[in-house]
């Protein structure tokens, strides 16, 4: 043979310019195309309305208020009495004896030292605030709304002066409110009040060490309980943060993922020897069951959330069914496809020494899908821990129904950071044991 | 005589091994067991009075539908905008996490040649992105930027980049090292390295998981309107929300889910089918 010969293409030159230009005009297109749809979408959403509506001093007030709190000092003028509390409520009101040492309360009216020189005193109906760099704000309540008397110059924005209610906020962390039945002081601390205990309760403010002899001393402060299930009880029955019941919501939801994802293997696997090709040879009953997989999985976890919210109400058993129903039809559509891809010999094997049916389904079959079966429930377990907190959003229960409330009623933000990071802690911790199992399970450590 | 002894020790394994499997298997059918029981006791409705009316709402929205007639349809077309939008929150929100995964992958794996240091940080934060509940960061954006499709669409953005990027940095850890060491040879900068001998290997292998994760987003993104934001979620809040009198609204969303979500489901398995033909026949 020549060289010229290898010179010859022994290809089609043609069709192959041909390939090149429609590569070349995918590469061009889809960019261009991916980029028309965002364009679309941009408009569709209606994202510029969106920013001009968004609030972002919702996100700094938000972000504040969960890692901070505030004692309120009240003066209610309808019964002329002072209060101060933490948050405003009662029962965590300071007593007479103990107030915090920047509040001096004489008879009903008060001097309360906001620090760096931010100053209100409380007389009668009056409140004198004196704001450094500003001046004094003078106001008073009147039988049918406020009366102000500002210092000269324009009013900063941080002033809300309405005849019904005056609101100023200095700084972050300082505020005053009068309306015609109070007047309010506001002031910030950073942490998180009464985590612990609630602020009436022996425990409250105790240090760690004293805490732990306490629990393991004879002497019971509550003659009725050990002091041990006293502690527990008043941590667990705080009403501030209600840890009993976030606790349970808690364990609610990893029920559900739990019992949802195994009662979804358990049906699926015999199901999904129906509906493979190499152990059922009905054509028919191969047809239905992989309909039946498509039926549970096409109806979607939210509509059987909210069929079996109708049927079970709430609780943990409505969203294990949901997600059971849901997964059996991904698990058995899995678990079918790894079923018709074994390696048959290995079952040719078993036969050939006399097993039964049984038998070679035990030690031919069982052992080549047993990885993919284990490995797919755990997958499915940590995603369902996910799930199963949407799903309790919807109305069946759990923390995600705990969260959507506290979000809804938007008044303690640290509860609803408290309940974020719990749920996130729950379903990294959820991941990290499955990920421990599957290594263990499937690679042998 | 040490024959005799290995195949005593063989046997002693295989017992014990035989008792762990069971003791693993009782130990799940107890959970089972003792899960269904507390659950039970848990919830508001018990289980067998819920069993009697399982099928009394499908039953009542069906015969709703049934009553509607042909308007029944004209209803199915009334909420397609609706299910565009939902459909609109996932294709967005599964190019952006896509995209933003691509990045996440790229910069996680050492056998595309990341950066040594950065490594652990990405895959650290990338645990982190998938363990986020997409439920927790849509309500919070939605009481920032009020009820819209974004929140969701940024939600479920967030947590794709994380899932994907584990995915894709799995599929960047299997490809073969000869073409990226063969630019390198000629002087080629990381990222033509990444152009010309990463991409074309790991590109059907993406577009697959792509399309996977294009499937599970359109579920998502429709439970996540129901909490608000927007789409045909939100659509079927309202109808349930009216009780009695919507029922032939519902039964024409959940139809319509039903479709929409077996036509991704068929076409995704479709394509993924394809590409990983494709790829196994290069």
């Amino acid at each position: 043979m020549s060289i010229d010969a290898l010179n010859e293409p022994a290809f089609d030159r043609h069709a192959i310019i041909q390939n090149v230009r429609r590569r070349a005009w995918v590469t061009v297109a889809a960019p261009f195309a991916i980029l028309l749809y965002l364009i679309y979408t941009w408009f569709a959403f209606d994202v510029a309305d969106l920013l001009s509506r968004a609030q972002p001093e919702r996100a700094a007030i938000l972000a504040t208020d969960s890692v901070a709190y505030k004692i309120h000092v009240t003066k209610l003028l309808r019964r002329d009495i002072m209060e101060v509390a933490i948050e405003g409520e009662r029962r965590a009101s300071y007593d007479a004896a103990n107030m915090p040492d920047w509040v001096k309360v004489d008879g009903t009216d008060a001097f309360v030292d906001l620090g760096k020189g931010y100053e209100v005193q409380i007389t009668g109906k009056v409140m004198e605030f004196s704001v450094p760099d500003y001046g004094v704000l003078k106001v008073t309540a009147t039988s049918n709304g406020v009366q102000t008397e500002l210092p000269p110059g324009p009013v900063p924005d941080w002033i809300s002066d309405k005849p019904k209610k005056f609101n100023a906020r200095p700084t972050l962390d300082r505020r005053v409110q009068v309306t015609r039945t109070k007047i309010e002081v506001h002031n910030y601390f950073g942490g998180w009040e009464n985590f612990w205990f609630p602020f009436h309760s022996e425990l409250y403010g105790m240090p760690f060490s004293q805490l732990w002899a306490l629990a393991l001393s004879n002497d019971r402060i509550d003659p009725s309980q050990s002091n041990m299930s006293l502690i527990m009880h008043e941590f667990l029955e705080n009403p501030d943060w209600q840890h009993g019941e976030i606790f349970n919501a808690l364990f609610e939801t990893i029920m559900m993922a739990v019992l949802g994802t195994l009662t979804a293997a358990f049906f699926g696997l015999p199901l999904a020897f129906l509906a493979a090709r190499n152990f059922t040879p009905s054509r028919l009953l191969r047809f239905g069951t992989r309909r039946l997989f498509d039926f549970l999985r096409g109806i979607d976890m939210l509509i059987w959330s909210l069929i079996f919210i109708r049927a079970f109400g709430l609780g943990p058993l409505t969203g294990a069914l949901a997600i059971a129903f849901t997964d059996t039809g991904s698990l058995g559509k899995l678990f079918s496809e790894a079923l018709e891809n074994i390696d048959n010999r290995q079952v040719e094997g078993v036969r050939a020494t006399g097993a039964s049916q049984i038998q070679r389904y035990r030690f031919g079959v069982i052992p080549q899908i047993l990885p993919v079966f284990v490995s797919q429930v755990l997958y499915y377990l940590e995603s369902n821990t996910r799930s199963a907190t949407v799903i309790g959003a919807l109305g069946a229960g759990g923390i995600g129904l705990m969260l959507v409330e506290t979000m809804k009623t938007s008044r303690d933000w640290e509860n609803t950071s408290y309940i974020i990071i719990l749920t996130i802690v729950v379903v990294i911790a959820m991941d990290q044991a499955s990920g421990w199992l599957r290594r263990r399970l499937i690679e042998g450590k | 005589m040490a024959v005799a002894a290995l195949e005593q020790e063989i046997l002693s394994l295989r017992k014990r091994r035989q008792l762990y499997s069971l003791i693993g298997l009782l130990l799940v059918v107890a959970v089972l067991a003792s899960g269904y029981s507390k659950s039970n006791e848990m919830n508001s409705g018990g289980f067998l009075q819920g069993l009697s009316k399982f099928f009394d709402y499908p039953g009542e929205i069906v015969v709703e539908a049934w009553e509607a007639g042909p308007a029944f349809f004209g209803l199915i077309v009334r909420f397609m905008p609706a299910m565009l939008e939902t459909l609109n929150i996932a294709g967005v929100a599964t190019l952006l996490g896509g995209a933003m995964a691509v990045i996440l992958a790229m910069a996680s794996t050492r056998n595309v040649d990341s950066w040594g240091p950065l490594i652990p940080v990405v895959r650290r934060m990338m645990d982190i992105m998938r363990a986020f509940p997409e439920l927790i960061i849509a309500l919070f954006l939605i009481f920032v930027l009020g009820s819209s499709p974004v929140p969701a669409m940024i939600a479920v953005a967030f947590h794709t980049a994380g899932a994907l990027g584990k995915l894709f940095s799995e599929v960047n850890e299997n490809i073969d090292r000869k073409p990226i060491e063969g630019l390198s040879a000629c002087g080629a900068s990381w990222l033509q390295r990444i152009r010309y001998a990463v991409m074309p290997q790991v590109a059907p292998n993406y577009l697959s998981y792509f399309l996977l994760r294009l499937e599970i987003n359109v579920r998502a993104s429709a439970i996540l309107g129901f909490v608000g934001a927007g789409g045909i979620g939100q659509e079927l809040r309202r109808t349930i929300g009216w009780g009695k009198g919507a029922g032939d609204e519902t039964a024409a969303i959940f139809v319509l889910l039903f479709l929409t979500i077996m036509l991704i489901d068929q076409l995704s398995s479709y394509l993924r089918g394809k590409l990983v033909g494709a790829s196994r026949a290069h």
